[in-house]
């Protein structure tokens, strides 16, 4: 326990790891900011002049069929409606139904917390994942490129319980700022849409959905958090994982995909780990090809559709954090340290 | 007296598909006595940081027996690191905590008392430098600071992998007085260090290693007589008399190399039969000087890394015990 408390202090006293958690907290904070100057509570007001400029669009769309009928009947009149720039029929040219130019186009953009929290929680959990994952990597790959780790042995041989006790205290801390972190961008949101937008229709379900979404963010930061800390730990630096992430990014993802859209394989995403991620947290992704051709019984052609669930993403996440955080401790366990 | 620290046929080998098999430990063995300050010898690459890595765990051996405190290592390090404190190779730490800081965390994780901190601090000479980043600090005042940590556990057992190493002169003598201190405190320190001079001064005993095997070992003053050439220089009253002196003691079955003032002696056991030898022949002796020798020489002798001159020796370049070089040279078992 004393071993826990110490690195937990250690954790919290690097310097590394507060600036860190500090930039990661002002982007969060930009962003609920940034959603808050670029939204607006629509009033009375506000509807009314979304009416006006749409009235206003339909009318400029008459004007503009009108004058395009007239100069359509004076082509065929004159005999040069030929070269393709007018229809056969001069009255088939009429203005677009009322109907179809919608009041809710003009309006200005506005925060509905039921339609759209859940996808504050992508970037949420992104910007917080990559927090802990440089987190992770340095707290562990300091201690080794600087000869911490050993001192911490010669005074707690047992090398496991060192490793793992450093692994729990990070995650023990990542844990705290992540949970607090996503109460203040909960409540944040929630003052966004109460002031520029609308809290209606919040339901106990839709309440439930947004903490479950929540829970599913927390347990991804943890997840990459300690690939972080196993990567730094494998190497015995911070820019082992630094490095193998940028390579797994470069090479493994950007060139993957190019790789795979070259050969032309079918649901390419398929293969890409931001796919997995955004599947776990949006409980599904629905990938599409557009080479093919499902028809509808209205003529339409409909892609075939590749559906990857967040149940698929949980057993490929968890298979990477086992084998990466395994590698290090059989590493850890075996390899001299010198 | 107990042994505190016991080594038997301890080898480390490293293989790699390049360089082939290299055996940086070959069956060393050593012996530590309870109370002693104790100086671990040998050239660089020799295997002494290696056996104090794999003493603390750090190494896994090939082979071999260890014991701490009467315990067996590694199995039972959980058990005696409370009592044994270590600094190997050069100090190293986190640049940006300070000294406190350091030194706090370790005693927290080892749970010893947050006072002993302050304590350990006034005792390297560190307390109002305490506040400092590590990073900020000299090579020296790690090095004190890695003195103190390995004394935040007030050990019994006090492994020291070159002290001195970046110590300004007084810092040197400080380090030698606390040592001497520790000792007398009933602490047992083992001693790695190139200071010769300074392992001769601080040192109850010595094991010199080379090339991964014990080459000596024993108390300084028996590994000093045991390579003693037993050289006596002799002058006379009468330089014209050196002739006569060299046939008469080369009668008697002494080595004599004549020089132009004086006799140089070899294997002389008792320096008082000279004296005799020449009196009953009438040449009488002005001066009769053992000639002493220093553990540097002792050193190098063993080790064979005195310098010549127009070569350069590599670092793998030094005695091998059983070795073509010489055969037949110290074994050792449990209290050898």
């Amino acid at each position: 326990m004393s071993l826990y408390r110490t690195e937990l202090r250690r954790l919290v006293k690097r310097r590394f790891t507060r600036y860190m958690t500090l930039l990661g907290l002002l982007v969060l904070l930009a962003v609920v900011v940034g959603t808050f100057l670029t939204n607006e509570k629509l009033d009375a007001d506000a509807i009314a002049r979304a009416e006006r400029q749409a009235e206003q669009s339909y009318q400029e769309q008459v004007r503009w069929t009108a004058q395009e009928k007239a100069a359509c009947e004076a082509a065929k009149a004159a005999g040069t409606a030929d070269d393709g720039r007018y229809p056969d029929d001069c009255s088939v040219i009429s203005p677009p139904p009322r109907e179809a130019i919608e009041t809710s186009w003009f309006l200005p953009s506005t925060f509905d917390f039921r339609e759209s929290f859940a996808e504050t929680l992508i970037p949420f959990a992104g910007i917080l994942a990559l927090v802990g994952f440089v987190i992770g990597a340095s707290f562990v790959g300091a201690e080794w490129s600087t000869g911490g780790m050993m001192n911490l042995l010669l005074w707690r041989p047992p090398r496991l319980t060192v490793l793992l006790t450093k692994l729990a205290a990070l995650l023990t801390g990542l844990l705290t700022v992540t949970l607090a972190a996503a109460v203040a961008w909960f409540a944040g949101f929630w003052l966004v849409a109460t002031f520029r937008g609308n809290t209606e229709k919040m339901t106990a379900g839709v309440w439930q959905s947004f903490t479950l979404t929540g829970l599913r963010a927390v347990a991804l930061v943890l997840a990459v958090t300690a690939v972080g800390f196993a990567l730094a730990s494998l190497g015995r630096h911070t820019a082992m994982a630094l490095g193998g992430v940028v390579a797994v990014m470069v090479v493994g993802q950007f060139g993957l995909g190019i790789l795979l859209d070259m050969a032309g394989v079918r649901f390419p995403e398929a293969w890409l780990l931001p796919t997995y991620a955004v599947a776990w947290m949006q409980k599904k992704v629905t990938l599409e090809d557009w080479q093919s051709c499902n028809a509808t019984v209205f003529g339409e052609c409909k892609p075939d559709t590749f559906d990857v669930t967040w149940q698929q993403s949980s057993v490929l996440f968890v298979v990477g954090v086992a084998v990466i955080l395994g590698a290090a401790l059989w590493a850890m366990r075996r390899r001299d340290i010198s | 007296m107990p042994a505190v620290l016991e080594i038997e046929g301890l080898r480390k080998t490293y293989k790699s598909r390049r360089r082939g098999t290299r055996n940086a430990l070959d069956g060393f063995d050593m012996r530590v006595e309870a109370g002693q300050v104790h100086g671990f010898l040998g050239p660089n690459g020799s295997g002494k940081t290696t056996t104090l890595r794999t003493l603390l765990g750090l190494i896994r051996p090939n082979a071999g027996r260890m014991r701490i405190l009467g315990q067996e290592v590694p199995e039972a390090l959980p058990v005696v690191a409370g009592q044994v404190g270590a600094i190997v190779e050069s100090p190293q730490f986190f640049p940006h905590f300070t000294a406190r800081d350091t030194l706090s965390l370790l005693a927290s994780a080892g749970d010893v008392p947050a006072t002993r901190v302050d304590e350990v601090l006034e005792l390297v000479g560190l307390r109002d430098r305490a506040g400092e980043r590590v990073k900020t600090y000299s090579l020296g005042m790690k090095q004190r600071l890695a003195v103190a940590s390995a004394l935040l556990k007030n050990p019994k057992l006090l492994i020291l992998d070159e002290p001195a190493n970046g110590l300004d002169p007084g810092g040197i003598r400080e380090m030698r007085t606390l040592m001497r201190t520790l000792a007398e405190s009933g602490m047992t320190v083992v001693l790695s260090s190139h200071i010769l001079g300074e392992i001769q001064l601080i040192c109850d005993s010595v094991t010199i290693i080379s090339l991964g095997r014990r080459v000596a070992f024993g108390p300084v003053d028996e590994v000093l007589a045991q390579h003693s050439s037993g050289a006596v220089r002799v002058r006379l009253e009468a330089a014209a008399d050196l002739p006569a002196a060299t046939e008469v003691l080369t009668r008697a079955g002494v080595r004599v190399t004549g020089q132009a003032d004086h006799l140089m002696l070899a294997g002389v056991d008792k320096p008082a039969a000279v004296t005799r030898l020449l009196a009953e022949q009438g040449l009488y002796v002005s001066e009769l000087t053992p000639v002493t020798v220093d553990l540097e020489s002792v050193f190098l002798e063993l080790t064979a890394t005195a310098p010549v001159p127009g070569q350069h020796r590599q670092v793998d370049q030094s005695t091998k015990v059983g070795g073509p070089e010489q055969s037949g040279a110290a074994g050792g078992r449990w209290g050898a």
